[in-house]
């Protein structure tokens, strides 16, 4: 069913994608001098895990490909670099992020090879989710839905709507991974509009919670697989710049651009120049 | 219109199995035979019409027609930035359909009124826009639009409304019919259900020895730009009348096509210019209070054409 080459699903391939995507991300927004580095750094092990899963079949050209909606669309440049690692998105295709005429801005668009679903405002991605899954009940197809979430996108009414409409009627085919990073655009989500207990909220909407290390891809890949008897919230608690000391946790690196030095520090922390 | 509607799509789902409905929790004596029918293709999201339009978008793109309803207000206003983001940013073919357009929910009050859906629809490229005329148009244009590719927002009646005299039976793809050909002084557009109120102004103009022009309009989006434009350069006075308020519906549309194509034509819009807060009653009451009856219209044309009015008791 897949068209393009996916690598191999050992847990070691999988960090190593992971990796790469941290790269990638770190090189690409450095060179279009943009933000929104931290969100895409603590996704990067989800995105690492979901992609290399041997669950799903995402890049086939058949409309009964699963589907995935990046519903943090803010973390677009991410999901780029993980369509790179498997073949979706060519890397030459993608160096011209952010730059004029691009088809890769900061939140995802259709035009690119692998996105279904154009995202970017807050608490619209798990609608449409829904609406996928709900699509595959109706036709009678085998095909799953993932959609990630953030942690703030919790605040929406809309993603309640979504969420107890998965719950009510039992959707089996749909995981939900909510990106717990803590942080959101004007401070600690704790501060901002406390969520917490995230996983209870889930329960409550009729979702059966599951509660993981959101930087560990094997508690992650162990954790992806729908159930039969109703839609999955995957709870990922993560760290807000993972992989990066000086961004970890930091608020500023929801906006801020890098320097030649921090860039310099960041590659070299993650072990070294960029993979290229 | 609503219950026709509802009739005309259990009939294209019975051999369309792309057809699925969804409401926001409305639709009481109407929408209960399709979800008998179609169990499988019927649902019920709640008052969650945000959610609706999401799910419709994500149907949509498997390869389904999501039809959704509500009442037109809940249905354009309430979910506007997902109908921007979902079905028009997509373009899949998402259907919306908003009953009531205008003040038809009268007792109800303004909440629940659709005044703003046509003008703040029409701000998105890619939405198809259509506001049938009478009950045997709705069931023409769904037909007729079951597989175009685009959006859509229909704007329904609750009413069910009789063909309109000297209408040609059926739906023209541009949604424009002209009812009557007058003498070159009046040309009367009217948008939707307010078409049914055309044939009565028209013979109390004629009794002033006014004969106008009146053209029933059912596409807003996309525009029919030529025929309006063509059919207004050819007359002292362009006329609209709709149940809407004043900013950006038809008698919009209208300004915007003559004065970009520099006509020497004067326009007169007749739709909702204040906010119905407290006012409640009859659909006749409120459109009488708006001044956009059939005799208050006919007075306002006359007044414009220098003619004494019609007594309106």
């Amino acid at each position: 069913m897949t068209s393009t080459p996916r690598p191999a699903h050992d847990q070691h391939s999988i960090d190593s994608v992971a990796l790469e995507i941290r790269r990638r991300v770190l090189e690409l927004s450095f060179r279009a001098r943009v933000g929104h580095i931290g969100s895409c750094l603590s996704i990067a092990d989800i995105l690492a895990a979901v992609y290399c899963s041997p669950q799903f079949a995402w890049t086939s050209r058949s409309s009964d490909r699963d589907r995935f909606v990046l519903a943090k669309g803010h973390a677009g440049l991410a999901l780029y670099a993980v369509l790179e690692a498997i073949g979706a998105v060519s890397r030459i295709d993608l160096d011209t992020f952010g730059t004029d005429g691009s088809i890769f801005g900061v939140h995802p668009e259709t035009h690119i090879n692998g996105v279904d679903f154009s995202t970017g405002s807050l608490g619209q991605g798990l609608g449409m989710a829904v609406g996928a899954a709900l699509a595959a009940v109706i036709q009678g197809s085998d095909r799953k839905v993932v959609a990630v979430l953030s942690d703030a996108e919790c605040n929406a009414g809309s993603t309640w709507e979504a969420a107890h409409f998965a719950g009510h009627h039992r959707l089996p085919n749909i995981v939900a991974i909510i990106d717990v990073n803590g942080q959101q655009a004007l401070g600690p989500t704790r501060v901002i509009l406390d969520q917490e207990p995230f996983g209870d909220r889930w329960r409550l909407a009729g979702w059966e919670v599951r509660e993981v290390n959101g930087n560990n891809t094997e508690a992650l890949s162990a954790a992806l697989a729908p159930s039969s008897t109703g839609p999955v919230a995957v709870v990922a608690r993560t760290v807000f710049g993972a992989g990066v000391s000086y961004m970890e946790g930091q608020l500023d690196w929801h906006y801020l651009p890098m320097s030649v030095e921090q860039y310099e520090q960041a590659l070299a922390e993650l072990g070294g120049a960029s993979a290229r | 219109m609503r219950a026709e509607a509802l009739r005309t799509l259990i009939d294209l789902a019975e051999d369309d199995s792309r057809i699925v409905f969804l409401t926001g929790d409305l639709g009481y004596g109407v929408v209960e035979e399709f979800f008998r029918r179609f169990p499988q293709r019927a649902f019920n999201v709640g008052v969650a019409e945000q959610n609706m339009l999401a799910m419709a978008t994500g149907l949509a793109e498997a390869g389904l027609r999501p039809y959704v309803y509500s009442i037109a207000t809940f249905a354009s206003l309430r979910p506007f930035e997902f109908i921007r983001n979902g079905p028009v940013l997509h373009q899949l073919p998402v259907r919306i359909i908003g009953v009531g357009g205008g003040m038809e929910y009268t007792t109800n009050g303004i909440t629940h009124l659709g005044l703003e859906d046509v003008g703040v629809l029409r701000t998105l490229p890619g939405l198809s826009i259509i506001c049938p005329t009478d009950t045997p148009q709705t069931r023409s244009v769904l037909e007729a639009t079951v597989d175009d590719p685009s959006p859509i927002y229909f704007r329904l009646s609750k009413q069910e409304l009789a063909l309109i005299e000297g209408r040609e039976p059926g739906w023209n793809l541009e949604g424009v019919d002209v009812l009557s050909n007058g003498d070159g002084s009046v040309a009367l557009f009217a948008l939707g259900a307010a078409a049914a109120g055309l044939p009565l102004i028209e013979r109390l103009l004629q009794e002033h020895g006014v004969r106008p022009t009146t053209v029933a309009v059912s596409r807003i989006a996309p525009s029919p730009c030529d025929t309006l434009r063509s059919l207004a350069e050819r007359h002292q006075l362009v006329v609209s009348v709709e149940s809407h308020y004043l900013a950006g519906g038809l008698g919009s549309l209208l300004c915007e096509v003559i004065a970009e194509a520099g006509l020497r034509v004067r326009v007169m819009r007749c739709a909702v210019e204040l906010s119905p807060n407290g006012i409640f009653g009859s659909v006749a009451h409120l459109a009488k209070w708006a001044k956009i009856d059939p005799v208050s219209v006919a007075n306002r044309i006359l007044l414009a054409l220098e003619k004494r009015p019609t007594d309106t008791r």
